[in-house]
């Protein structure tokens, strides 16, 4: 069975073609650049490249959050319909799961982060054992600082990864000292083959009910929920 | 003749919609998600919220729309969707969907301009006759628009700041209306007397421009004033004193474009077209000109529609329009970028 992986939820724009348990075929960029524009253009591309037909999907993995809001509605607004209309199961695999996967090799923990601004960061906690990528603190919008005074509780070494990660160095070094550490820039792009591999033995979902999974509120919506004790 | 089945796909403001066309005139399926109940706690439309719900909505829109027709994809000739304008985050729901399901099929993309959208609304009503004039009214638009043929379009007039219906929306919040304003303006207009004397915007002589903020602001300030000296306006007056301002420029604009273009129709078109007092004015006012019919589409096809983008759209393909799957959402995308001549 051939899986499309599809992952715009940074700025990283990957499409990967999995068959089987092998990586067929992938396309990376790591550019601020309109994804709305590339992203059929890149899998049209890469599967006329890989002599794979659409026909021939048989399942799609998107990376479904959290991430740039614009980014992720592309890459799960093509997912789901293609899933809907080419009749074949979606699933869906947390980005920053998708970025943790660059840290197989790393004995320790593994933080992927995507900056949220003002001092915050979306990110998880995550570690590999037996070769298996294992969550270990949900994903959620966080303050980076706090978050590097919750990886000092471990006293292990932490893996960061993603570009993001460098704009919070100096807050993690200074709390977490030589524990922590930082990946370098080929491992920060997420891979979409490993995209594919990682959604390919998950349950279908229904694809029209797949979203992006935002971690947040819309402020528009916080606020209402703020001024009117929504609890 | 062949029949040609156009899948239409819309996103650009709050609804999100699909629908069914065949030969560019018969509406075989149309259906519409309306997110109003969602924004009406805001007191207007929160683009980003209104993205998110598109992302929901989309592809059970469409297989509605779908199903309704009793069509495969497979006997569809093309796929249009709006491309612009509107709000950028909501557009691109449809139009990444649209290259989708054309990119899964193998079907023709082809793009629409939203207004192009709302003037063929009016194609679902009946036949086009040429050259014809369009007033386009809605919350984001106030356009005098000449057509000499399909596919040509020439803005002969527009507003220079606020729209039409953005005026209403402004005005109802002062009267404290629910959102969306503008049915409650016109409701209370019909039950008021206009008795106060608001200004009309007729710019420079010869201009088919409009303007509304002026207008938007003398209303405005006159329910501050009252409230500061402890007056009170009756409500029902006020919106009819304002409704009153709004028609007068308009049906005058556009009267004296049909005339001087020489037009053999005048459609109305956009949400505002729900208005009844605009409505009966514009009908009072063409009775009384020889040659010339108004085209006036039910309130459904008025509001944000699939089935308007699936009729332009037809009317692109056969002009061999098409877009590849580069294709982007353009929040201002222009008109006459769109015209054929």
């Amino acid at each position: 069975m051939k899986i499309l992986a599809i992952d715009t939820s940074t700025n990283v724009l990957g499409v990967g073609i999995v068959n089987h348990e092998k990586v067929i075929g992938e396309y990376i960029t790591n550019i601020k650049r309109n994804h709305s524009t590339r992203v059929l253009p890149v899998i049209d591309f890469l599967l006329k490249d890989c002599g794979i037909d659409k026909s021939e999907i048989g399942k799609i993995v998107v990376a479904n959050g959290p991430g740039s809001y614009t980014g992720l509605r592309i890459g799960v607004t093509i997912g789901k319909t293609l899933a809907w209309t080419l009749k074949v199961p979606i699933v869906g695999v947390s980005s920053l799961k998708l970025m943790a996967a660059s840290g197989r090799y790393f004995p320790g923990l593994i933080s992927p982060i995507m900056d949220a601004r003002r001092g915050n960061v979306f990110t998880g906690l995550y570690k590999y054992e037996d070769q298996k990528l294992m969550l270990v603190e949900e994903d959620k919008h966080r303050s980076a600082e706090e978050w590097g005074y919750r990886l000092k509780e471990y006293n292990q070494p932490v893996l960061f990864v993603g570009d993001d990660s460098n704009i919070h160095k100096e807050t993690f070094t200074n709390i977490l000292l030589n524990n922590a550490q930082f990946a370098p820039s080929s491992l920060n792009t997420a891979k979409p083959g490993e995209l594919g591999l990682l959604g390919k033995d998950l349950d279908g979902e229904e694809a029209h009910l797949f979203k992006p999974n935002y971690l947040r509120l819309t402020e528009a919506e916080a606020k209402w929920r703020d001024e009117n004790r929504e609890v | 003749m062949n029949k040609q089945y156009i899948l239409g796909i819309e996103t650009s403001c709050d609804e999100t919609a699909a629908a069914v066309i065949k030969n560019g005139t018969e509406i075989v399926s149309n259906v519409v998600a309306s997110q109003i109940e969602t924004h009406k706690r805001f007191g207007g439309v929160v683009p980003e919220i209104a993205s998110r719900h598109h992302v929901e909505q989309i592809t059970i829109v469409i297989e509605e729309a779908m199903k309704k027709a009793g069509l495969d994809f497979s006997q569809l000739t093309g796929v249009a969707v709006t491309a612009g304008p509107g709000l950028v985050g909501a557009l691109l729901i449809g139009v990444e969907a649209a290259k989708s399901i054309a990119f899964a099929h193998s079907l023709p993309l082809i793009p629409v301009h939203h207004i192009a959208g709302h003037i063929y609304a009016n194609r679902l009503i009946t036949e086009m006759q040429f050259p014809l004039l369009s007033l386009v009214v809605s919350g984001g638009h106030t356009e005098l628009i000449y057509m000499e043929e399909h596919g040509h379009f020439e803005v002969i007039g527009e507003t220079r700041d606020d729209a039409a219906g953005e005026a209403y929306d402004k005005v109802a919040r002062v009267l404290n209306c629910p959102y969306p304003g503008g049915p409650h303006i016109d409701r209370m207009a019909s039950e008021g007397e206009a008795t106060i004397d608001f200004p009309r915007a007729w710019l420079e002589e010869g201009s088919y421009d409009f303007s509304f903020s002026g207008l938007k602001s003398a209303v405005i300030n006159t329910v501050h004033n009252a409230q500061q000296r402890g007056e009170t306006i009756v409500p029902e007056n006020l919106a009819a004193s304002f409704q009153e301002s709004v028609v007068e420029v308009l049906v005058e604009k556009t009267i004296r474009a049909a005339k001087e273009y020489g037009v053999k129709q005048i459609l109305l078109a956009g949400g505002v077209a729900a208005n009844n007092g605009l409505r009966t004015e514009l009908q009072k006012a063409v009775e009384n000109l020889e040659g010339i019919e108004l085209v006036i589409p039910p309130l459904k096809l008025c509001t944000d529609n699939a089935a308007m983008i699936a009729a332009a759209g037809s009317v692109f393909y056969e002009k061999g329009i098409r877009a590849d799957y580069t294709l982007n959402a353009n929040p201002g995308l222009d008109l006459e970028s769109f015209s054929i001549k």
